[in-house]
């Protein structure tokens, strides 16, 4: 089990090192920090622009291979991930906007699975039923509209109550706003910015993960040992939650770590619609602003990410389910 | 359908054999929001190719004083900022979409078809060298790299595009066809060929490929999907196609700008994608369940 991990490790290791290396060729060769210099009132001179650029170490007079180096040496030295060029530390961005996705990807995923389980098995025991029609249509179109589209279209929906209404009941830039006078305020008035972005989050992880719990359910359900549960005198409910449920949940459960990993990069349109500045808008606006330290390192991050899902959804097999055996 | 009836009446020797060509056309026949999904689509393909000559308006004509009009008889989907027409825009971002999810989709399940078949019959250290580029592939955040590599190349952005997204989207499908040609390649008729002397390219091509045919129709139906959400998606934020060129994708991130206060900018081209994205999947799992032998779905063949 061990040695199994480690190989695994070690290979996810260097995937993760080839991959960002690649990344950070590709970005110094495509992007130009210099740009961000270029219209200034009043112009910035040449030579102070060069001095900042070798400074940070951006410059293009500096050979493409020695910029590498003196990249990765900062980082596995003194864990220095490089700076923006306008001079702001990759490390002290990233450390801010993590806890912003954090606490968005959070709730957003947990409430998704347990909504798109709970959904998912409910619909599997009422196949071709009305309800399992309408839900499975929900579900494909909640799939099949892009988040950035349905999650503007909820703020289009809020403006309309608030409009309606005449309270601001639904909050939808940033991450906090005006913050009334009355006790536990700031926690109220964060809920109600939290509230849209994580209901668009819940709605997108249900849908895709209902349509594969139902599938799985499925089979789970036509399956001999089910029946045979149900031969022997155990109750339906029983027999369902028990039986089918726990064997349909393995699967499921290494597609939920893969995907949550993913996640805190992949809730990129989300940040955007809400204003939120997390990693994924980290990521959108290092490559607006030429910011080549900037976008390696968020690739470097949603390696890690991935990998970390990947490795979890490895574990979860192997410890879940007892046909698998690791050499 | 044959009545009863007449077969009743004709006796067992008239029962005709169907070819599995029109076998597979009837079970997608039966499939309703399949059909309804096919129709949709070959009617957004010819909104796309004949609407520019059917729109009133071209989509850069400016239309003086009709400046963010919402929907009206004049202008049916309403008017942007700059006073032009959001249906004719729509129709002109509608075609350059389909386009990229056409050629992206026939790029990626072509590179998908002949890496997967490659390299689980030629196998040995190609295969082991090609597997490892399958996960060096997914590792990479692809979508970071299509950005950086699309955010300065102007006009002829659309076309790195579609290489990015085909050069990042086959890896999976790869996978499942090199699953699928390690249980092909030990038959006996495979064996037969390669004891006769026939070349690899040509036993893959004539004897592999038409047995995984299905799931590579079934897959790069799919992939037309998931191209156009990709490119949508990544010119929302200003990647992908670059202006002044127009895709679904560059509408609605212009139309979401002010999507509170004049929603009919975003909303048009929204729907147009929506329709576009539920008719492809839907046209997917209809194929998939005609050409699956084993799906019940369809009902008796």
């Amino acid at each position: 089990m061990i040695r199994y991990l480690v190989r695994r490790l070690a290979n996810y290791a260097v995937l993760l090192f080839v991959a960002v290396s690649l990344t950070f060729v590709l970005a110094s060769v495509r992007l130009d920090p210099y740009s961000v210099y270029s219209l200034r009132t009043p112009p910035v001179p040449a030579e102070t622009i060069e001095g900042l650029m070798r400074e940070y170490g951006l410059s293009h007079d500096v050979p493409l291979w020695q910029r590498y180096l003196t990249w990765l040496g900062d980082i596995l030295f003194r864990w220095d991930w490089g700076t923006s060029p306008l001079g702001v530390s990759v490390n002290d961005e990233i450390a801010v906007r993590m806890w912003v996705s954090l606490r968005l990807v959070l709730l957003g995923s947990l409430l998704g699975i347990v909504v798109g389980v709970a959904v998912g098995a409910w619909t599997a025991t009422r196949q071709y039923t009305v309800s399992d029609r309408v839900v499975t249509f929900l579900a494909l179109l909640v799939i099949s509209v892009p988040v950035f589209v349905l999650a503007t279209v909820s703020t289009i929906v809020a403006i309309r109550i608030n409009n309606a209404t005449g309270v601001d009941i639904f909050e939808f830039t940033g991450e906090t706003g005006s913050v009334g006078a009355y006790p536990g305020a700031a926690l109220v008035d964060r809920l109600q910015h939290l509230f849209l972005p994580t209901v668009v989050l819940t709605l997108t992880g249900a849908a895709s993960l209902s349509r594969i719990q139902r599938n799985l359910m499925l089979d789970a359900l036509g399956s001999d040992y089910v029946r045979t549960a149900r031969a022997k005198g155990l109750r339906r409910g029983r027999a369902i939650r028990r039986h089918a449920l726990r064997t349909a949940l393995v699967p499921t459960g290494t597609y939920v770590a893969f995907t949550v990993a993913t996640l805190f990069v992949g809730s990129a349109y989300t940040e955007r619609v809400f204003n939120f500045r997390g990693m994924g808008m980290y990521a959108v606006d290092a490559i607006g602003s030429q910011d080549v330290h900037g976008i390696v390192a968020v690739t470097a991050f949603s390696g890690v990410c991935v990998l970390t899902g990947a490795l979890l959804s490895d574990l979860l097999v192997a410890l879940l389910d007892p046909r698998v055996r690791l050499g | 359908m044959t009545a009863p009836a007449t077969v009743a009446a004709e006796g067992p020797q008239t029962a005709r054999r169907i070819s599995s060509r029109r076998l597979i056309l009837r079970r997608f026949g039966r499939n309703l929001p399949a059909v309804l999904g096919g129709g949709v689509i070959v009617l957004l393909i010819v909104a796309a190719v004949l609407g520019p000559h059917l729109v009133p308006w071209s989509y850069d004509a400016i239309d003086p004083g009709a400046y963010l009009q919402p929907p009206s008889g004049r202008h049916w989907f309403g008017t942007t900022q700059s006073g032009r027409d959001v249906l004719a825009l729509t129709v002109h971002g509608l075609g350059k979409s389909l386009l990229i999810g056409f050629l992206v989709a026939a790029g990626s399940t072509g590179l998908a078809a002949v890496i997967g078949t490659s390299i689980a019959y030629i196998g040995g250290w190609y295969e082991k060298a090609m597997l490892w580029v399958v996960d060096l592939l997914l590792v990479i955040p692809s979508f970071f790299l299509v950005a950086i590599i699309t955010s300065g190349s102007g006009e002829s952005a659309w076309i790195w595009l579609v290489a990015l997204l085909a050069g990042f989207g086959w890896m999976l499908s790869a996978r499942v066809v090199r699953a699928l040609t390690l249980t092909v390649k030990e038959r006996e008729y495979i064996l037969a060929a390669r004891y006769m002397g026939v070349s690899t390219p040509r036993i893959i091509r004539r004897h592999i490929l038409p047995n995984i045919s299905s799931l590579l129709i079934v897959d790069a139906t799919l992939n037309v999907g998931y191209a156009i959400l990709a490119e949508t998606g990544l010119s929302y934020f200003g990647f992908g196609v670059q202006s002044p060129d127009t895709s679904l994708g560059t509408l609605i991130a212009e139309g979401a700008r002010s999507a509170t206060t004049f929603p009919w900018i975003f909303l048009g081209p929204s729907a147009v994608l929506l329709a576009l994205v539920l008719s492809v999947n839907a046209v997917g799992d209809g194929l998939r369940d005609a050409l699956d032998p084993s799906s019940g779905s369809g009902g008796r063949a």
